[in-house]
């Protein structure tokens, strides 16, 4: 015997009249004719609006990756719409799902493929930690393999987390110096995953 | 007619005599055992013989028996009658200091994989086999994952600690 419905009995339809969000000017300089600012702002402001994602779904996170990507979560709002599945074109790599000790060189080869500059997010708890396969055969977090900018826990992440790490990668890449990738510090890192 | 455990039973002793023993029915399915030579032997004749027909392998797996001195790796066989529908399953048991088992690979193709991964978890050592490496652990791997002494946990983790993790 089904119990009443108490919520969303009468469902409010949407409204999307002037609602269309629009991403803020950098601070800069502006004249007649003429806008002035930092390089940095402008590609960073670029480069974020429309990342390349990559999306190397192994498991159970893929499929919440697949929900976000569709319709309802959609991830295409934020200007990833177009995935590619080659990692020379790619500059997010999204890693989601149980990564095996077998992967991981392949992991790092996926990896060694793309052209700077590249972020690397772990999705779910598998790719951060290993998760609950605490085993002999899973690798025990990405990061044992290559350098990961953001790590999105939960097993699966909902969809909304999925996003919420994207927009964390957005912030990064939009605050990122254009210096960085020559800097001593990123390449002290990547020599410590044996990266040149 | 339909071919029923106990026909199957009769051709085997008629055949091998009291080298196929331990026969039992658990959960309807006939089990038995012979000694790891006569493998071969048996699965061939199973295979060939025009009433039994058991010409598909369906499993191959062992199990690690620490307990039972000199018989420690169980190697069970899981063979199916595709046409009866009958299913059967067949032990030979290897010693973990001799784990050496014959080849099923001339007789089914998909004991060649099977043979690979029995191999890689358990150390059994299938004589004859074509490509005996290691199939689904790292290549580099010192150890045979699925025996009793072994724990499941990635010993590299430096964060847990057993008691709160309960190992």
């Amino acid at each position: 015997m089904a119990r009443p419905v108490r919520f969303n009995i009468t469902p409010k339809l949407a409204d999307t009249k002037d609602s269309i969000g629009l991403v803020d000017m950098p601070d800069g300089y502006t004249g007649e004719g003429f806008f002035a600012t930092k390089l940095n702002d402008v590609v960073g402001l670029a480069r974020k609006n429309s990342m390349w994602p990559l999306p190397f779904a192994t498991s159970c996170c893929g499929i919440e990756f697949m929900a976000t990507m569709a319709s309802h979560y959609d991830l295409a709002r934020f200007g990833a719409e177009r995935l590619g599945f080659s990692p020379r074109q790619c500059d997010l790599l999204m890693v989601m799902g149980t990564i095996a000790k077998k992967m991981g060189p392949i992991l790092k080869n996926v990896y060694l493929q793309m052209a700077e500059p590249r972020w690397v997010m772990a999705v779910g708890a598998c790719a951060s930690s290993g998760g609950i396969f605490d085993t002999y055969s899973v690798l025990q977090g990405i990061d044992q393999v290559i350098p990961v900018d953001v790590y999105v826990p939960g097993c699966p992440p909902r969809p909304e987390a999925i996003l919420d790490g994207f927009i964390k990668i957005q912030d990064l890449v939009g605050e990122e110096s254009l210096r960085r990738r020559n800097s001593e510090r990123y390449k002290e890192l990547l020599g410590s995953y044996g990266i040149q | 007619m339909t071919l029923s455990n106990q026909t199957i039973k009769a051709k085997l002793v008629e055949k091998f005599g009291d080298q196929v023993l331990n026969f039992e029915e658990p959960y309807g399915m006939l089990t038995f055992e012979s000694p790891k030579d006569m493998n071969l032997k048996v699965m061939q004749f199973l295979f060939d013989d025009e009433q039994l027909r058991f010409q598909f392998l369906t499993d191959l797996t062992a199990v690690h028996y620490p307990d039972k001195k000199e018989k420690e790796l169980a190697i069970v066989y899981h063979l199916h009658n595709l046409i009866d529908n009958v299913r059967i399953r067949f032990k030979v048991f290897a010693s973990v200091d001799s784990p050496d088992i014959f080849t099923a690979t001339k007789l089914f193709s998909a004991a060649n994989w099977m043979e690979r991964e029995t191999y890689d978890f358990y150390g059994v050592n299938f004589v004859g086999h074509p490509n005996l490496k290691r199939i689904l652990n790292v290549d580099e791997m010192n150890y045979f994952p699925m025996l009793k002494q072994y724990p499941l946990e990635d010993q590299t983790r430096i964060d847990k600690d057993d008691a709160m993790f309960g190992r």
